[in-house]
């Protein structure tokens, strides 16, 4: 009999699922789908690294 | 001949002097591959389409590694199990970042500026990478895979193509998933990516044309039926959105 390594989660069950009217997600789905909404709202808002220099950069080259 | 003498017109131009002339034409190399990008692409939200691009890479070759090897590699070796996580997770990747990467081109209107075609391959590239990774997870060869097979037969039926596809067919389903569907994501990549150079990278709405459009909007009144709808983007000017074909106007060294 091989041994298997135990998953962080258990996963012998069925999956818990999020219903709400003809809506049927499975939880991981839904976690996953955060996830998407979470990276998407940081990549806009958080500063790329050297942007505002390589801007303040090219001004001054242009004046 | 003299080093000296200029090189001999062609009497007729060939298909492949045609073509050249086109391609060139069209995709000049300092297009094709250029030293630096505008400034504005310093953001995280236009990172996302080259994480896609990467991750198709990680795909594709923990792919070829799988075909290579075969199913009793892939599921009783542990070097097997490794790739095959490799090549799942790395679909996991390529939709996570792809589905960031549509949103944020999405509210930029990316398709602005000339470059509905560059919106369509990538749109269409979404949809066909749907039923690549369908595919594979029908040819795991395992309890799995029978599982989700006869769950996608009924939707197949369901919307009447399964009589054009036989999910719970190992052969068939292996067939579409390590050749045809994936040539037809990297040909439609390669051709996004060509279209992405031929009219540059689209900007993002700038704030102060935004600002002169809901003044313009509040100045016409409420009545008004030349103001655009509330949350609509504002009407591309010139100065947001340049000319395909034109440079970009700043440079930040990207790619440099």
């Amino acid at each position: 009999m091989s041994v298997l390594a135990a998953a962080v989660f258990n996963l012998n069950h069925p999956a818990h699922t999020v219903d709400w009217e003809f809506i049927h997600l499975s939880v991981a789905n839904v976690v996953v789908i955060g996830l998407m909404l979470i990276v998407f709202l940081l990549a806009i808002l958080l500063p790329f690294p050297g942007a505002a220099r390589r801007a303040a950069t090219r001004r001054g080259e242009r004046s | 001949m003299s080093a000296t003498s200029p090189p001999a017109a062609p009497s007729s131009k060939s298909w492949t002097v045609r073509t050249r002339e086109r391609a060139v034409a069209a995709l000049p190399p300092e297009k094709l591959l250029p030293d630096g990008q505008p400034t504005y692409v310093a953001s995280w939200i236009y990172v996302f389409g080259v994480a896609s691009i990467a991750a198709l890479v990680v795909i594709v070759a923990s792919g070829s590694i799988l075909a290579l090897k075969g199913p009793a590699w892939w599921h009783y070796t542990g070097i097997g199990h490794f790739f095959n996580s490799i090549h799942m997770w790395g679909v996991e990747l390529f939709f996570f970042v792809m589905v960031v990467h549509l949103w944020g081109k999405f509210w930029m209107a990316a398709w602005r500026g000339g470059r509905t075609r560059v919106w369509i391959t990538g749109a269409i590239t979404f949809l066909v990478a749907v039923p690549t990774a369908l595919t594979g997870y029908v040819s795991q060869q395992n309890f799995d895979a029978q599982w989700i097979a006869t769950q996608a037969k009924d939707g197949l039926n369901a919307v009447g193509v399964g009589a054009f596809f036989n999910v719970t067919n190992f052969g068939q389903m292996y067939s579409w998933h390590v050749l045809l569907l994936p040539m037809a994501v990297i040909a439609l990549v390669a051709a996004h990516v060509l279209l992405v150079r031929r009219h540059g990278v689209v900007p993002p709405f700038s704030i102060d044309d935004r600002k002169a459009a809901l003044a313009s909007s509040s100045a016409a009144g409420a009545s008004s039926t030349t103001a655009p709808p509330n949350g609509s983007p504002a009407p591309p000017t010139s100065t947001e959105t340049p000319p395909p074909g034109s440079p970009p106007p700043t440079s930040t060294g990207i790619g440099s």
